[in-house]
């Protein structure tokens, strides 16, 4: 018998006065699961128990949450690099309004990455077919684009945590670096001059958690450094 | 943008340029104090007194006290930002804070051009 100790975060808005942790036993048989696969046995012990979940791959984004401490997705996370001691802790992401259990709402995640206009600007007429793009151009954009908004990144953040109101955060600033950094946009000067105030960038401390969770492996980190050397270079 | 800001500059780029270029001012300063410190180990008034009668150190040390007040100010302008929500709390906090700063830098020219 090889019994994991689960301890997850419980709060059902409408029955439950406030959140408690609730334990369960799962009998992983050795094998070295997802944290998805445990959750999923766990749902067979308690169906009212809920978290979010799609592809089960990591592409999706839909289970981020806190794993024994550390953002990540569960579907890709397996019990070998986060359980200590046959324990594992999961809470929803923090920062984050609790709708019930492991589901968070994310809409000023969201309404974050709607400010930086995460879409291609460009005044110029548009071509018959496509627009085109040096191989050298398009690699600029390598590191940039595989976000999949799972909000593990901006949910490890302080400073997102004390202003996620004014603070982009980490997954829209490495955004916003994507649309900066792409030669076919054209509003880069708009985009910059929405990005100048004390909150918006610099609230970043440079800490890094979100390079340490990114599931993807990206670094958003050096793309706020990039925004403000661009921010620099067009100061006047 | 966020638009809503109680700090002097109002720019978070100007903020961070002062952040950076004073940090650098006050790390020649502690630098070249220490250093000065462990050259002279029997220091007595008159060397001290000495040191600080010459004009180059007076600008120098004025130079470290204004970095030393505008680092002070953002530095701590954000550290309230982050922790304090009331608006009126924070507010008192930040008058407080202004205040200090503005008694250290004249407190710190009176005693540099003082007797």
């Amino acid at each position: 018998m090889s019994m994991l100790q689960v301890s997850i975060y419980r709060y059902n808005p409408e029955t439950d006065s406030a959140p408690y942790m609730q334990e369960f036993q799962v009998d992983t048989q050795g094998r070295n699961l997802m944290v998805l696969n445990v959750l999923e046995m766990i749902k067979q012990q308690d169906s009212s128990m809920a978290y979010r979940r799609s592809c089960r791959e990591g592409v999706c984004g839909s289970d981020g949450m806190n794993m024994n401490g550390t953002n990540g997705l569960a579907c890709i996370t397996a019990l070998s690099d986060v359980v200590k001691n046959d324990k594992l802790v999961l809470r929803p992401l923090p920062g984050l309004p609790v709708i019930r259990d492991l589901v968070v709402d994310m809409g000023i995640f969201y309404k974050q990455y709607e400010r930086i206009q995460p879409y291609l600007q460009n005044d110029a007429t548009p071509p018959a077919i496509e627009r085109l793009q040096s191989p050298e151009d398009r690699d600029k954009l390598d590191g940039l684009y595989e976000c999949i908004l799972c909000a593990c990144c901006s949910t490890s953040c302080p400073s997102f945590w004390w202003n996620p109101d004014k603070f982009v955060g980490p997954a829209g600033l490495l955004q916003a670096y994507r649309f900066l950094a792409d030669s076919r946009d054209t509003a880069t000067r708009e985009r910059l001059s929405e990005l100048e105030d004390p909150f918006s960038v610099f609230r970043c401390r440079g800490i890094m958690n979100c390079v340490a969770v990114c599931p993807k492996g990206l670094n958003p980190t050096r793309a706020i450094g990039k925004i403000r050397e661009l921010l620099l270079a067009n100061a006047t | 943008m966020v638009t809503n800001i109680t700090n002097f500059g109002r720019s978070g780029l100007s903020d961070w340029l002062i952040q950076r270029v004073s940090a650098v001012i006050l790390a020649l300063y502690a630098v070249f104090m220490v250093g000065y410190l462990l050259f002279h180990p029997g220091l007595d008034y008159t060397t001290w007194n000495g040191l600080f009668a010459q004009t180059w150190m007076r600008i120098f040390s004025l130079l470290a006290f204004v970095s030393l007040a505008a680092h002070a100010w953002i530095g701590l302008w954000t550290v309230v930002t982050d922790y304090i929500k009331p608006t009126g709390v924070r507010f008192t906090v930040q008058i407080a804070i202004i205040l200090a700063i503005f008694i250290f830098l004249v407190w710190g020219v009176q005693v540099l051009w003082g007797a």
